[in-house]
């Protein structure tokens, strides 16, 4: 029988870096296996200990249940622990994950753009310049990524 | 900044291409030095993921926008983690000549 498939995770911040490498020894880095945290992970440590959410309020932003949330934070935290005991590098990768991000709608060229970049604001619409862009519903982009 | 823009030829009056994976053309447009190269797609004619691989292409182009009138459930994702930006025409009444100058504006 198959395993049950993974919920797949939200991530609204993924990491600007790929991973670590240990400072010191430079061959250690290098030559030994490097811990593989998945983005999953990385958002689990990043709500939970960044920006000091609750494990509850965590899962909840990641859309999955709080015991997988613990489940996945704690992962997180054995693989980091792993990497500095052993002098490891950290690599940043992978995992089950879906990525957020604001639809606009442009009313003066009826194109329809994403923000990738959530910290900048919105500068107007990415084609025309024009500044008559509103957000775009939730309901509206599923329907819009059933291809 | 680079832009890319998926078309139907390789001449200014094409049209944009509905399908951004199996489009016929890649225009990318450069806004600084307001250069245009049309590139083939190489993926055209891939079995599966020709958008995944698309996407890669024109990363290492350099490419920071696509414009395209769709996009696939499965590139979707991959843009989002490189942080490209996505605009998305849905009527194709634009050709490129008209794209690019209204990204001039």
């Amino acid at each position: 029988m198959s395993p049950r498939l993974k919920s797949p995770r939200k991530v609204i911040d993924p990491p600007a870096i790929k991973g670590f490498r240990p400072v010191g020894d430079p061959l250690a880095g290098k030559s030994a296996e490097s811990v593989v945290i998945m983005l999953e992970e990385y958002e689990a440590l990043r709500l939970c200990d960044y920006e000091g959410l609750s494990q509850l309020q965590a899962s909840q932003q990641m859309g999955i249940s709080r015991p997988t949330a613990t489940r996945i934070y704690a992962s997180a935290l054995r693989k980091i622990a792993r990497a500095f005991v052993e002098g490891r590098s950290i690599a940043i990768q992978g995992g089950t994950v879906y990525f957020d991000s604001d639809w606009y709608h442009c009313a003066s060229c009826c194109c329809y753009f994403n923000n990738p970049e959530k910290d900048k604001l919105l500068e107007g619409c990415p084609l025309c310049g024009s500044s008559n862009v509103e957000r775009f519903e939730a309901e509206q982009v599923v329907k819009m990524g059933g291809h | 900044m680079k832009i890319a823009i998926s078309s139907t030829g390789n001449l200014p009056d094409s049209m944009v291409d509905v399908n951004f994976g199996r489009c016929a053309w890649f225009v990318i447009y450069d806004t600084d030095n307001r250069s245009v190269e049309y590139i083939p797609n190489p993926f055209r004619d891939q079995l599966e993921n020709s958008g995944i691989s698309a996407v890669h292409f024109l990363e290492q182009k350099g490419i920071t926008k696509l414009v395209s009138g769709d996009f696939g459930i499965k590139v979707k994702p991959l843009i989002d983690s490189l942080r490209i930006q996505l605009i998305v025409i849905r009527d194709m009444k634009y050709n490129v000549n008209q794209i690019i100058e209204l990204l001039n504006h």
